[in-house]
């Protein structure tokens, strides 16, 4: 069993065989503002290291917000302001901290959106593009790079002749794999999923969602999803939220069948949301 | 791993460190090249006021003819002419304009018509401003007979700036919500009456201030007035539209050969002696008084509507 | 509407036969007001006809009298002289320089001002600046060539060109450039406005800086509305009259050098204007053939533009 405490420990995480489980990251007494909004109070959480951790909870609970603290999205939009902490471990870094630049985060955090966001360019230069933007040059590290990144994202078969094919021309489906292999080719420690999935149709979400599954081998997940099954299907651990606030943490398992607070279980079984 | 880990991260910061040095850098080219802008407007407005000083603030000037002798010449007859064919222009192009663009935003159905329309008036917004003046020498001076007259002129400043009113009406009456026209027509409105009761009263703002950025373009246009044969050296004035005994009201005017402020201030560029630079530069800062007061007032209504309202 | 149940239904103050005529009267109404508003919008198209019609009828007699390829070949523009010549190419190169040195000012720094005030700029930066623009957009013409003429030209032979002539086409070129850089900055900058929001989050998301997001994603991404801004810049410096014709000089010179004095297509039609001008001339009817090659070539120019920039249409 894990702990539902008010607090979850940060540094002690089990998961849903027992197995102790360190934490990539701790979120430490976070809260955020849009201006004198207060979107996010006070959230105390860990992100198990290499596993799919899922925040759930019903349109505006600030889920999406909260998800794009980690790589500090809304530094791009004047008058947001974060207090509190998400430490990145093993480094120790508080990657909200004024001294470190959100750059760095990004190149170590990387995103999926809600809706497929390919660039206006080809499905290669697509999947180069971070690597590109960290300067590398090098055509073979970039074909190689490119080509792993691609079959990571499952895409590699169903593109491999046409790389040079503007991405718009993809399907949707198509389109939301490439940009998981444009967020997976920089080697990033933890990947973001936005609402991965709520543009695409049920088979292209399957799809998507083996690959959730099969990536959390090689790197931390962290997915906001408004579908329960989803969260119930892909993850490892769930956070439940409500108005800006965490109100449940646990083993994804343990919190869908005995949720320990009553606006969870509200939650969960369709009395609101 | 953590070694490892440590020395990635001083990686990615060195790798920042470098890019941003760009971001630095264009910062400082995009602030130069506006720099050049603003700095040639200050300073094309310095050299203006410089030259043009003592002869701005000469009560005179306003008040007399040209003359051969600079010290003695003013834009009396300048100025009442650019008065009467702005007032020409105005009538002409402001019914037409908002007509037109009524007609295309709340009339025109989804056809080939429609669509030849609105290329011609996005074309015509960038046909050369001395074509128009082709245009109207071959048009209202010969073939109508208008000769190089006041009416000659407001009218083909007026096609000039009929794209500008076009548009300018057109985008104003896009920001309404549709749901203000299903209103008017909920309660049995015809389509005329929505837009007479509805539409041109809310979008009056901007297309006001379309007008005034046209005619403020049309007041400084040279060339087009040029080629119809303006005459550069006009001492006396049109005939007065007032008159004494009935009916009062004269349009002699309307016929009358003229000369306009951006013509005068050509004449007296192109003339050898220095005086009459400090002539042209004292009437170069009265035209661009003018201009730069109407766009002022442009930007300033623009502001205005954009902050009340808020459908 | 038809059946009489449904008129019974309608309004029972009034007989049938008055209802039907406010209802008849309402409709005639009703079209004659679209009718007039249809007959101001097709002004747009019969000024485009108009343009066509007199360019080319008025310019008809002076093709009688001099053959095409004698004006496009002829490299010396004499109408008006007893040893009458009709070869347009020196006003055309007038047009050209003037045009080239223009662009070489308005199209770089044009595009770095749209860059700048789009990617980098505060807002507040942004609400400053851009009035600021706006009205340099509005000087009038004349008013730039004054400048040209009594500023930039003294300026240009005191400081680096000492042997600069009074007119030359430079600093009608440089002034004309300044001048049309709020329209390539305006539009160029309408364009990456344009470009959605979450095409810069994907970039930023991958940890690019400003930089990398402004010139490898958003100015690709606004590529056809960047280039429809040059071309308006282009036809702008094109069809630019005053300027030319108070700094650059009136007399036809068949060179490249911006550093001499030429006369444009524009400027030619300005001196001839200025002059007495019987219908019907020579000088009359040249430059009817002026303009109409004026308006040839900005047509090409636009044609060409459009065909480039519908390989790149960009598509969210």
């Amino acid at each position: 069993m894990v702990e539902l405490a008010e607090t979850p420990a940060l540094n002690h995480v089990k998961d849903a065989e027992g197995i102790v489980v360190k934490p990539k990251a701790e979120v430490q007494d976070l809260s955020f503002y849009y201006g004198a909004f207060q979107a996010l109070k006070n959230i105390n959480m860990p992100i198990a290291d290499k596993r799919v951790t899922a925040l759930i909870g019903p349109s505006g609970c600030g889920k999406s917000t909260f998800l794009r603290c980690f790589n500090r999205m809304h530094d791009l939009y004047p008058g947001n302001h974060y207090q509190g902490k998400i430490v990145l471990q093993p480094d120790n870094t508080n990657i909200l901290g004024s001294k470190v630049d959100p750059i760095e985060v990004r190149m170590r955090i990387s995103m999926v959106f809600q809706k497929p966001n390919p660039f206006p360019k080809s499905i290669y230069e697509n999947v180069a593009y971070g690597l590109r933007v960290r300067g590398s040059r090098s055509k073979r590290a970039l074909d190689d790079k490119v080509e792993e990144a691609l079959r990571g994202a499952a895409l590699w078969d169903e593109v491999k002749h046409r790389l040079n094919d503007l991405a718009f021309n993809l399907s949707g489906g198509q389109q939301q794999r490439l940009c998981i292999a444009r967020a997976l080719a920089t080697d990033p420690e933890i990947m973001l999923f936005d609402e991965p999935t709520s543009a695409l149709d049920p088979i292209a979400t399957a799809s998507i969602e083996e690959l959730i599954s099969e990536l959390k081998s090689k790197v931390t997940i962290l997915i906001v999803t408004h579908n329960m099954q989803q969260a119930a299907r892909v993850s490892d651990f769930t956070a439940f939220m409500y108005i800006g606030e965490l109100i449940e943490f646990g083993v994804t398992n343990n919190l869908f069948v005995t949720p320990a607070k009553k606006q969870t279980e509200d939650y969960i079984t369709g009395r609101f949301g | 791993m953590a070694a490892n880990n440590e020395q990635h991260i001083q990686e990615i910061r060195a790798l920042i460190k470098k890019h941003k040095i760009w971001d630095k850098v264009f910062a400082i080219v995009g602030l130069l090249a506006m720099l050049v802008g603003v700095t040639t407007l200050i300073v094309l407005f310095a050299n203006l006021a410089i030259d043009g000083a003592p002869r701005l603030l000469s009560w005179d000037f306003y008040t007399s003819f040209p003359s051969r002798r600079a010290s003695s010449a003013g834009i009396l007859s300048a100025w009442v002419g650019t008065t009467l064919v702005m007032l020409v222009t105005a009538i002409s192009a402001v019914p037409i304009g908002v007509a037109a663009g009524i007609y295309l935003e709340e009339y025109a159905p989804k056809n080939w018509m429609t669509a030849i329309i609105e290329i011609n008036v996005t074309n015509l917004a960038g046909v050369p401003s001395i074509v128009y003046g082709l245009l109207a020498l071959g048009l209202f001076v010969y073939q109508f007979g208008l000769g190089q007259s006041i009416l000659a002129a407001g009218l083909t400043l007026a096609l000039l700036i009929l794209p500008v009113v076009i548009v300018a009406t057109r985008e104003a009456i896009r920001s309404i919500p549709q749901a203000i026209r299903e209103a008017a027509y909920a309660v049995g409105s015809t389509r005329w009456q929505v837009v007479h009761d509805h539409v041109l009263p809310y979008s009056t703002g901007g297309i006001l201030t379309g007008v005034i950025i046209g005619l403020s373009r049309a007041i400084g246009e040279t060339a087009p007035i040029i080629t119809i044969g303006a005459l550069t050296f006009i001492a006396f004035l049109p005939d007065s539209p007032f008159k004494g005994e009935f009916p009062y009201i004269s349009f002699d005017w309307i016929m009358a050969p003229f000369t306009v402020m951006p013509i005068q201030m050509f004449s007296w560029t192109s003339r050898p002696e220095e005086e009459f630079q400090f002539n042209a530069a004292a009437a170069g800062l009265v035209l661009l008084g003018m201009t730069l007061l109407m766009n002022a007032l442009a930007i300033y209504l623009r502001y205005r509507i954009r902050r009340n309202i808020k459908w | 509407m038809n059946s009489p149940a449904q008129i019974m239904n309608e309004d029972f103050s009034l007989p049938v036969s008055s209802r039907l005529a406010f209802r008849f009267s309402r409709h005639i109404r009703e079209r004659i007001i679209e009718f007039i508003l249809l007959l101001a919008a097709s002004i747009a198209v019969l000024t485009t006809l108009a343009i066509v019609v007199i360019l080319v009828y008025e310019s008809l007699p002076f093709f009688q009298h001099v053959s095409l390829k004698d004006f496009l070949t002829d490299t010396q523009w004499t109408p008006l002289f007893d040893d009458a010549h009709y070869g347009i190419m020196p006003l055309v190169a007038g047009t050209l320089v003037t045009t080239g040195v223009a662009l070489s000012v308005a199209i770089p720094l044009g595009t770095i001002i749209a860059i700048y005030l789009s990617e980098f700029a505060s807002h507040k930066v942004r609400e400053t600046v851009k009035p600021f623009l706006e009205l340099l957009g509005a000087v009038p013409t004349i008013v730039f060539g004054y400048f040209a003429l009594v500023f930039v030209t003294p300026l240009l032979q005191s400081t680096i060109l000492p042997n600069l002539p009074g007119f030359n086409m430079l600093s009608a070129g440089l002034v004309m450039g300044v001048m049309i850089i709020p329209y390539v900055s305006s539009l160029s900058e309408d364009a990456m406005h344009a470009v959605p929001m979450h095409m810069r989050e994907a970039s930023y998301a991958m940890g690019a800086t400003r930089f990398q997001t402004a010139f490898r994603v958003v100015t690709p991404a606004a590529f056809s509305g960047i280039a429809a801004a040059y071309i308006l810049g282009i036809s702008r410096a094109m069809g630019e009259t005053m300027v030319v014709a108070v700094a650059a000089g009136m007399q036809a010179n068949m060179t490249w050098n911006p550093m001499e004095p030429a006369e444009t297509m524009t400027a030619y039609i300005v001196q001839v204007s200025l002059g007495d001008l019987p219908h019907g001339s020579i000088g009359y009817q040249t430059i009817f053939a002026v303009g109409l090659t004026l308006i040839l070539m900005t047509l090409v120019f636009n044609i060409m533009g459009f065909l480039l920039t519908r390989r790149f249409r960009e598509r969210y």
